[in-house]
């Protein structure tokens, strides 16, 4: 089976340096694909290039983002965002600005049925309903015609979830989607996402920091280190026996359940300075 | 609803012109052009039915004052309108856009600013020719940049924020994105510069009316009138006080319903 999304030698560079350098990364139809790595690794920057969203200040450099067959990179901005919201869609990081603060929550949920599906008014509000159902919103009516600061952040990423699934997409990149929650909310959110991803059967590329958030909802994962990819495969396999020994040491300084009084330890500075030699940093 | 009273008080007294201006012909008691020598420079209540008194002419004052309030709401509606839509158009442009269009706007408005504004209203009507249209002309082509300045810095950094990211990923094209995200966010702001504007444009037409540039004599105006009582300021004080009382509280109730619209609008005092 070929890949959905099938990131080719994938390289970026800002006026500092590089940030992605040679990057491979297919994820397969269906499939939770995790993106992991520590702030600068160049999770989020591949994210936004398969978006086209990527700041001013980063230009690829090299190599190409299949999407079911056609070159992502190649488009014309105006071929992009024929697919964007229809066949990929986004799950920001914080539901706190990623929502505009000035329209109702259902102005903006209906924004892509009306504008993308063609959907009148009233269908699209109907259908919304029926969107915040389903990422479990009590009283969908109300909610509907409430502006962002009247909801919790939890609920703010329900309606973003909602917003992300509303048009069936192929594929969802969920840009670190429970970072700004707190951890009792985590856990629902990250159980919803991955109940309408497999409802759905929807391919989801997965940008985190959290190697709990891995185990809990990704079935292959590709860990990052200064925009290199150090290593990729099944998820239990890699949590199990990593072998590369910064994936070592990052399940060493993640917190685990089962052992609450472990102390954690920091990735040790002779690893980071031999990975930086290595990929030439 | 609001609960500020400053949005009630200067909202109810604008409405309040708004309708003498309106029924003005209805609601004063002389014709304001009729002069009656015998009468003249009547003090408050002195003559029967010459309430607020007479002028040099033995016009009434307070059907003036009355009739007054035409021009300077007329002006004052129709001139912040037009210096809002050119100053807002060209701020979200250069906001958003950036680039040359940003240099080419934000250099415009440097120029323009080094003007200094009562002297270039001046010189624009003298230029035009004095009358209502030319007034107003000078109005929006001296005060766009006010928009023009505080829309421009809103909209970058409106654009910056996620929800326009987010809107982008949903495939919105970069018009779509202005018009739906963008303009919504800046529009508190723009009521309230709009609100203020319209205490200014009031000011700009009395200064013009006051040193003759504006509509012709025969129509009376809030400035005209202060114009002639300043001649007359030790003989007859109510023909200066009274019209200069009006524009006083007028400026004051577009000013406060200004600041009554800043907090009221503002999403982060609203909760």
């Amino acid at each position: 089976m070929s890949p959905v999304i099938d990131i080719r030698n994938l390289s970026a560079r800002t006026a500092a340096g590089p940030i992605l350098r040679d990057v491979s990364l297919p994820v397969n139809a269906g499939e939770v694909m995790a993106l992991v790595g520590e702030s600068g690794a160049g999770k989020s920057t591949i994210a936004k290039a398969v978006l086209g969203i990527l700041p001013a200040g980063i230009k690829v450099t090299g190599g190409n983002i299949f999407f079911e067959g056609a070159d992502l990179l190649a488009l014309t901005p105006a071929g992009l965002r024929e697919l964007l919201g229809v066949r990929i869609a986004l799950i920001p990081q914080d539901p706190l600005t990623s929502l505009n603060p000035a329209r109702r929550i259902g102005d903006q949920l209906t924004d892509g049925l009306r504008l993308r599906a063609g959907m009148n008014f009233r269908a699209a509000w109907d259908k919304a309903l029926g969107l915040l159902n389903d990422v479990h919103i009590r009283e969908p009516e109300q909610v509907l015609k409430r502006y962002p600061h009247e909801l919790s952040g939890g609920m703010r990423q329900r309606v973003l979830i909602a917003q992300a699934f509303s048009l069936n997409p192929h594929v969802i990149i969920a840009d670190e989607p429970t970072t700004a929650l707190d951890v009792t909310v985590q856990k629902q959110v990250l159980r919803l996402i991955r109940d309408m991803q497999r409802e759905r059967k929807t391919t989801l590329l997965f940008v985190t920091h959290d190697l709990g958030v891995v185990a809990q909802i990704c079935d292959r994962m590709t860990v990052l280190y200064g925009g290199k990819v150090l290593e990729q495969g099944a998820t239990a396999e890699i949590l199990r026996n990593p072998r590369s020994p910064y994936t070592k040491a990052l399940l060493a300084a993640s917190p685990r359940y089962d052992q609450p009084e472990q102390s954690l330890k920091p990735v040790p500075e002779a690893l980071i300075a031999e990975l930086k030699r290595e990929i030439g940093a | 609803m609001p609960r500020d009273p400053r949005i009630w008080l200067g909202g109810g007294f604008i409405l309040f012109l708004a309708l003498a201006a309106i029924f003005a012909p209805l609601l004063a008691p002389f014709d304001p052009l009729e002069q009656d020598l015998m009468a003249a420079t009547a003090a408050p209540g002195a003559e029967p039915g010459h309430w607020l008194g007479t002028d040099s002419l033995g016009r009434d004052l307070l059907s003036r004052l009355i009739h007054g309030t035409r021009i300077a709401l007329t002006v004052a509606f129709v001139a912040a309108t037009l210096a809002c839509l050119l100053g807002t158009t060209l701020g979200l442009l250069a906001g958003y856009y950036r680039g040359w269009v940003d240099a080419g706007v934000s250099r415009l408005i440097d120029i323009w600013m080094a003007f200094p504004p009562v002297l270039l209203s001046i010189l624009l009507v003298a230029v035009l020719g004095a009358g209502l249209t030319s007034v107003i002309a000078a109005i929006v082509v001296i005060d766009w940049t006010r928009f023009a300045r505080v829309v421009r810095a809103e909209t970058l950094q409106q654009a910056r924020l996620e929800y326009a990211e987010a809107a982008s990923a949903l495939g919105m094209g970069r018009g779509a994105i202005l018009w739906r995200e963008v303009l919504p966010n800046v529009l508190p702001v723009v009521l309230v510069l709009l609100s203020l504007e319209m205490g200014i444009a009031v000011i700009v037409e009395a200064i013009l009316s006051f040193v003759g540039l504006s509509v012709s004599t025969d129509t009376p105006t809030w400035g005209g009138m202060i114009a002639e009582g300043r001649q007359i300021i030790y003989q007859a004080w109510w023909v200066l006080v009274f019209p200069l009382g009006a524009l006083f509280l007028t400026v004051l109730a577009f000013n406060q319903l200004g600041d009554g619209l800043r907090q009221w609008l503002d999403p982060i005092l609203k909760r």
